[in-house]
């Protein structure tokens, strides 16, 4: 029990915050195992920043309780600042500082001694060595991305909190910094990253999807989607666009998403979907075979879902 | 390394400020424009020697003597002579409107009692709204009156031009009784410049960290608010030295103001200034939510500052509310002690007494500062 409570490194509890009347975080638990790549969804909004910020003891919780890598994230934030390397969602660093004043002053920081050593070797490590004396505001989306997570790394954090890491980075700068943030967790470092990219979400060990301030589900990407126990349809053949103005018609089918040339039809409930599709699937121009939903297809759902308890409550 | 405050941290934090701000040409530019910049347009605009000044007469005696006192003012380089005001009243309003700057009224009876050796007075009223404008002139006129009878007064007369001069002039100061010198305005400057730039920079500095979401950070990061607040201001107290010197040295050299009380006192002094003014930046760095409020805190302090802290106006010639106010402002203290040790040679005696206000200033506000520092974004 001790050593698998050890292994928990974010464990929080009913932690709410407000701005005002704006309920932007409500009653988050969240629990995240060491060496994991968590990722944590949600549109824009639904208090994904605001979570982070207040695992990292930037903004006081209105309430709830919990640790972070078993510091207390009530009274222990100089700790937890002390383990955590965060990435804030902006670019952050001082632009008209150079990349090597940047990191050398993060490292003062972190009061770490042989700042020169570990400075020389991340510049080397990112091959900005040369670049080292230009200032950080001349970088490239990419590179400044880079800069970021070099300088969260610098003073060797056991949890690192990414806040979009990726947003306005090409594919293949966004490839390299997954490979990374895997091998950073190889390593038995803990990683918190909210993302926006489905591709990203699959990359996650486990998932958060966080709605108006709601963790709405939590797990494995499979457990995610088996907990929403959603039905879908993949269907390919001549004609996808007519087709799928009628679908959305039927009361049985809930979304219909184009992917491609597959279109997928989703409902809640199987034998209503069924019925409901089974006068279509005679056609021979077009093949039908049952899939399992996509981690898309289950978000659109969620926030459906919640759309729609919202005009209830109304 | 103590939990709150790590010198080490706070040296990087010191040293990432001064880096920051060598590459800031706007602000550097600032720092040393403003005072270069103020005391050119107030030090010259303002004190400049202003000659040929507007000057009526109002002559009820039309003697000889009358004749060439006219005469001698009209040599003078101080004045213009633009002509006879009919009765007291067209003389009065010439002054209101400052049609003229100067009338000069010669009773009737002057060349009378001035043969009998009873030295009779010459009136000079003068519109001293802007003080600065009319002192040197009426200095000139008490060297004329030693002087412009004295083709007059030959032979029996003689004796009347005597050591004293053979009338005597009354300056009638209208508008404004309290004539500031050339040399207040240079010292004044210093803490006018202080104030503006102290107070800014401060705000500005930490406002924009703020703005440009780098706080958030520096902040997710061990360093303290202790830590981040007093490292920025650090170089701010630097400059406001560098800013003091430079304003000491050009009103030395281009205005010849005096120093006659001891640099030591006044540097100390400055000291204490420059921190209640930093306390008020930092302050008011985080009650505001972006670089514009800061600036705007900054002008809602500085104007007070200016009107009422006797620099723009003589302080004795406000009104009792204003006053008041005036006394709460670190501004009105630190004139009276600059002022006091370059003109009058003031020493520790007189200077305490003016530097415990500016003191209690910066502590009343770091109190109310320390409630409104964050250490979080919340
Ligand atoms: N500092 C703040 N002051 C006021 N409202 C805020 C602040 N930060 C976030 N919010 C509000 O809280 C909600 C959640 O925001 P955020 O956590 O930034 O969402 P996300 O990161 O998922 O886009 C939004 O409605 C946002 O407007
Ligand atoms: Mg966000």
């Amino acid at each position: 029990m001790e050593a698998a409570h050890s292994d928990v490194v974010i464990d929080v509890r009913g932690l709410n915050k407000h701005f005002g009347d704006n309920h932007a975080v409500r009653d988050l638990a969240l629990t995240v195992r060491r060496g994991e790549i968590f990722g944590f969804l949600g549109p824009n909004g639904s208090g994904k920043t605001t979570s982070i910020r207040m695992l990292c003891g930037l903004l006081t919780p209105d309430s709830g309780e919990g640790t972070c890598l078993g510091y207390d994230i009530l009274r222990e934030t100089k700790e937890i600042k002390r383990h955590v390397g965060y990435m804030t969602q902006r670019f952050s660093f001082w632009e008209d500082l150079t990349l090597r004043e940047n990191l050398n002053f993060i490292a003062r920081m972190y009061g770490m001694t042989e700042r020169r050593r570990h400075v020389d070797e991340t510049l080397a490590r990112l091959k900005l060595t040369e670049r080292g004396n230009h200032l950080a505001g001349t970088l490239s989306g990419g590179w400044k991305q880079r800069l970021a997570l070099a300088a969260c790394l610098l003073h060797a954090p056991d949890l690192l909190l990414l806040d979009e890491p990726t947003a306005g980075v090409d594919p293949k700068a966004r490839r390299d910094f997954w490979d990374e943030l895997h091998a950073l967790a190889a390593h038995g470092i803990t990683v918190l990253v909210s993302t926006h990219y489905m591709d990203e979400a699959e990359r996650c060990h486990k998932l958060g999807y966080i709605l108006n301030g709601r963790l709405l589900a939590q797990g494995t990407a499979s457990e995610v989607i088996a907990s929403q126990a959603l039905v879908t349809w993949a269907v390919e053949g001549e004609d996808l666009a007519a087709l799928a103005a009628t679908l959305r018609a039927l009361p049985a089918v809930e979304q219909v998403a184009s992917f491609g040339n597959v279109l997928h039809v989703t409902g809640p409930n199987r034998e209503r979907l069924k019925a409901a599709l089974a006068p279509m699937m005679d056609e021979p121009r077009r093949q039908w075979r049952e899939v399992e939903p996509s981690l898309e297809d289950v978000f659109i759902h969620l926030m459906r879902d919640a759309d729609l308890k919202e005009e209830l409550t109304q | 390394m103590s939990q709150w405050f790590s010198f080490s941290r706070w040296l990087g934090i010191v040293g990432k400020e001064f880096i920051q701000l060598k590459r800031d040409r706007l602000t550097f530019g600032m720092i040393v424009g403003i005072p270069v910049v103020q005391l050119i347009l107030f030090g010259f605009a303002i004190n400049s020697d202003p000659k040929h000044l507007p000057t009526a007469a109002l002559i009820a005696d039309r003697g000889e003597f009358s004749r060439s006192i006219l005469a001698g003012l009209k040599n003078s380089s101080y004045f213009e002579y633009i002509g006879e005001a009919a009765n007291e009243q067209e003389s009065d309003r010439m002054l209101a409107t400052g049609k003229a700057q100067f009338v000069v009224t010669i009773p009737a009876d002057f060349s009378l009692r001035l043969v009998r050796g009873e030295r009779p007075a010459l009136l000079l009223e003068a519109d001293a709204t802007d003080p600065s404008a009319t002192g040197n002139a009426i200095a000139a006129v008490n060297q004329l009156a030693q002087t412009v009878l004295a083709h007059d007064l030959t032979g029996p007369l003689a004796p009347l031009a005597g050591s004293a001069g053979a009338f005597e002039i009354r300056v009638h100061a209208r508008y404004n009784p309290e004539a500031i010198t050339q040399y207040n305005i240079v010292p004044g400057l210093m803490g006018v410049i202080l104030t503006m730039t102290m107070v800014m920079m401060t705000g500005l500095a930490i406002t924009r960290e703020r703005e440009r979401g780098t706080m958030e950070n520096l902040l997710a990061t061990p360093a303290t608010v202790l830590e981040v607040m007093t490292g920025k201001i650090v170089p701010y107290v630097l400059i406001g030295l560098i800013q003091v010197t430079l304003v000491l040295t050009l009103a030395r050299l281009l205005f010849g103001v005096p120093i006659h009380g001891s640099l030591t006192v006044l540097y100390l002094a400055v000291l204490v200034f420059i921190a209640a003014n930093l306390t008020l930046g930092l302050t008011f760095s985080s009650l505001a939510r972006n670089q514009l409020q800061a600036m705007q805190m900054t002008f809602f302090f500085f104007l007070p500052s200016m009107l009422l802290s006797g620099f723009m106006f003589p302080f004795r010639g406000m009104p009792n509310w204003a006053q008041d106010i005036g006394e709460a402002l670190p501004l009105t203290h630190f004139l009276r002690v600059v002022r006091g040790v370059l003109l009058k040679g003031n020493g520790w005696p007189e200077v305490i007494p003016e530097t415990w206000p500016i003191a209690l200033f910066g502590l009343v506000v770091i109190a109310i500062g320390l409630r409104t520092f964050r250490s979080t974004l919340d």
